[in-house]
């Protein structure tokens, strides 16, 4: 029996098995690119101010759209609150909708929003311009202050959707949340 | 080989004492090591589901606090996957792969001796987690985050173990594929393999491509709750869903690699005891391979719950059914094998035919499961458990007892009491179908998995379930019994030991000698598999 043969067999499949492991992480980033194109998972879209701008607006059709927002309370001493809970808005319009965020703490304290949109089918078509969830927000001690989401219902949204609800839940930064808890 | 070529003329000169079994690399005393770790871990498994269905023998809470229970349903599951199953299946695989290809040893024999060795670490480090702060692991085998990172202390070891033993079975799979694809006998073409062998080259696969998966999704898990990153963290933008996807992407093939060699062993059995060639050798091989690619394209069919689209669920549903195809081409077979052949009933054969008919009741349970509107109704009930069950413990478990009953002569050189055989098999066929059919009646009533106590309209059938795993339990003992037994004494056998079993392993004396086919033999059609 050729010695050689076995450490060659051996060898390709020590291959296979880095390989493997490798795959296991890039199915990460698969996984994101997959659910970004599908607009599964609610991820929304995102779009550039200029390019919003110029969007043809139809104003024969008017879209529900819904805020909902949860701050997540084991961790987060926050309050948070959409100042209107629905607005109508046109397709290719670019509209505006205010939060209220409120330390309820004495400490500093930075938190990260994520956004989903249902139905998942809808997230597709719905592009944020500007929005705090963009960045991780730091509140002063009591402090309050009122957070912006600049975005625009693509034109192509299917005709049978009416209504989409965007919904935000507010998370203690995930550095902070490994500071406190070592 | 010049070395080999030496100890020719004195075959049985073996090392003597504990060096042996520390040292081995002896592709028969290593598999046998492997056997009796994983005969251990049975009863250790068998334990943790005893203290399961002891506290779930009336409602209410009686015997153990819900932590515990939750640990004691998650351990059972970890230990019986990875400690029993698992090793018996490479266990099996290097007692019987050289001798029935006609090979001297394993291709990579001190690989083998330490991927033996490293299980008990393994073992150690996970049943330690009991004395930990926190207690072992209790948010179930398949440690979808963000409850498993409220694990205490337990945590990372339960990662480290998943590595080690990850480690060990990688070792022994590239180990089957090296030894088998360069070290066949002259003439032992691959399709003249005995199907056992066929079975595992398959399962080696399945593990070398999974088990990374598997590996790098805990070691995720591990950054994620250590290192600040945030793979499944909502708060950082992860998603928790993705470890459900990472997980059964490693998770689906896992289950074929606990049954494939169980296939494998019914396929020599079955032809032995009906003395007739086995009907359909190539369409096995080929149902096999086909069994084992389609076991990467089914994994979401384990969370059709967590809210993916309709094209996605079809996709599964569709995907999950044909698999019922070359498992039906499988079952066919054996029944085609049987059909008009001289049959008689030994131990083995009993095994082997309860494999083949509540095996198929799994399977039966599994179609239904892989309904996607259906399965809305099934999923994280009872009735998920008796499947598993039903393929894992009448399918996988007894498969491994018929390969036991079926090779102990040939190991030992004595046969074993048939007598307390054939007991063994009827206490264990009666009472695993009283311990696992209730549990199907009571998941379609909605009790749920992984539950300490349950509503008062379940407690019959429960009661009746605890009683058949009681004696299911203790019927076990049986078989500890026949195996001592055997080691130490009993009648002499012949080399051929069964009157209708062919292959190179019964031209061997029985016991085989230490080292065992030095010289290659030649195999012809006429004198290939079973």
């Amino acid at each position: 029996m050729a010695r050689k043969d076995i450490n060659l067999t051996t060898k390709k499949l020590y291959l296979l098995v880095v390989v493997m492991f490798g795959f296991g992480f890039a199915l990460v980033p698969i996984y994101n690119v997959f659910c970004e194109v599908t607009g599964l998972n609610g991820k929304t879209g995102e779009i550039a101010v200029e390019k919003a701008e110029v969007l043809a607006v139809d104003i024969e059709r008017y879209v529900t759209v819904e805020f909902d927002t949860n701050v997540n309370q084991a961790t987060l001493p926050w309050s948070f609150a959409a100042k209107k809970f629905k607005i109508r808005v046109h397709p290719g319009e670019v509209s505006d909708a205010v939060f209220v965020v409120k330390n309820k703490s004495n400490r500093s304290i930075k938190g990260q929003a994520i956004p989903s949109v249902a139905p998942a089918q809808a997230s597709l078509f719905f592009n944020k311009t500007e929005c705090f969830c963009f960045t991780q927000q730091t509140l002063a001690p009591y402090e309050e202050r009122e957070m912006l989401v600049r975005f625009v219902v693509d034109t192509k949204l299917p005709k049978k959707i009416e209504t989409m609800t965007l919904s935000y839940t507010f998370f203690l930064s995930t550095d902070e949340n490994k500071i406190t808890s070592l | 080989m010049s070395e080999a070529a030496v100890h020719d003329d004195h075959h049985d000169h073996k090392p003597t004492g504990i060096g042996r079994w520390l040292f081995s690399t002896n592709h028969k005393d290593i598999g046998t090591m492997y056997l009796l770790f994983s005969l251990l871990m049975f009863f250790v498994g068998g334990a943790m589901a005893i203290v399961i269905r002891a506290e779930l023998f009336q409602p209410g809470l009686q015997f153990v606090n819900p932590q515990f229970f939750n640990s004691m349903t998650t351990m059972h599951a970890l230990v019986m996957i990875f400690g029993a199953v698992m090793p018996a299946g490479v266990g099996l695989a290097n007692w019987m792969i050289p001798v029935m290809i006609g090979a001297p040893d394993m291709a990579l024999p001190r690989m083998n001796n330490m991927s033996f060795w490293i299980l008990p670490f393994g073992f150690t480090l996970l049943l330690s987690t009991f004395f930990m702060d926190g207690g072992a692991p209790a948010g179930g085998w398949t440690m979808y985050p963000p409850l498993v990172l409220q694990t205490g202390n337990a945590f990372p070891f339960l990662i480290f173990t998943v590595h080690i033993l990850g480690i060990s079975s990688i070792m022994g799979a590239i180990n089957i594929i090296a030894t088998v694809f360069n070290m066949r006998a002259p003439g032992m073409t691959f399709m003249r393999l005995p199907l056992f062998v066929w079975t595992w080259i398959i399962t080696a696969f399945l593990l070398i491509a999974a088990l990374p998966v598997f590996a790098g999704a805990v070691t995720m898990l591990l950054t994620d709750q250590y290192f600040g990153t945030s793979f499944f963290d909502a708060a950082g933008g992860g998603d928790p869903v993705m470890f459900q996807h990472l997980f059964w992407f490693f998770g689906h093939p896992e289950v074929y690699i606990l049954i494939l060699p169980a296939f494998g062993i019914v396929s020599q059995i079955i032809p032995t005891f009906s003395r007739k060639r086995l009907f359909g050798y190539t369409s096995m091989v080929y149902a096999t391979v086909a069994i084992a690619f389609l076991s990467f394209f089914v994994w979401a069919h384990h969370m059709f719950t967590v809210g993916m689209p309709l094209a996605g669920e079809l996709f599964f549903m569709y995907a999950t059914m044909t698999i019922a195809i070359p498992t039906g081409v499988k079952i066919f077979n054996w029944v085609a094998t049987m059909w008009r052949g001289s049959m008689t009933f030994e131990t083995p054969m009993l095994f082997s035919i309860a494999f083949i008919v509540l095996f198929s009741v799994g399977g039966f349970s599994g179609v239904m499961m892989s309904i996607t509107p259906v399965d809305f109704q099934y999923h994280d009930t009872y009735f998920i458990v008796a499947h598993f069950h039903y393929v894992l413990v009448t399918g996988a478990v007894f498969a491994l007892f018929a390969a036991a009953y079926y090779w102990l002569p040939k190991w030992t050189g004595h046969m074993y009491d048939e007598g307390l055989g054939k007991l063994h098999f009827w206490t264990s066929a009666v009472f695993v179908n009283i311990l696992f059919f209730p549990q199907h009646f009571l998941g379609l009533a909605g009790m749920p998995r992984r539950i300490p106590d349950y509503a008062v309209q379940f407690a019959d059938w429960n009661m009746v379930s605890s009683l058949g795993g009681f004696a299911f339990g203790l019927s076990q003992l049986i078989f500890v019994v026949v195996v001592f037994k055997c080691i130490r004494g009993g009648d002499k056998v012949t080399d051929q030991v069964w009157e209708g079993a062919r292959g190179l392993e019964w031209t061997l004396s029985s016991p085989p000698p230490f080292h065992s086919f030095t010289v290659p033999p030649k195999v012809t059609e006429e004198s290939a598999h079973g």
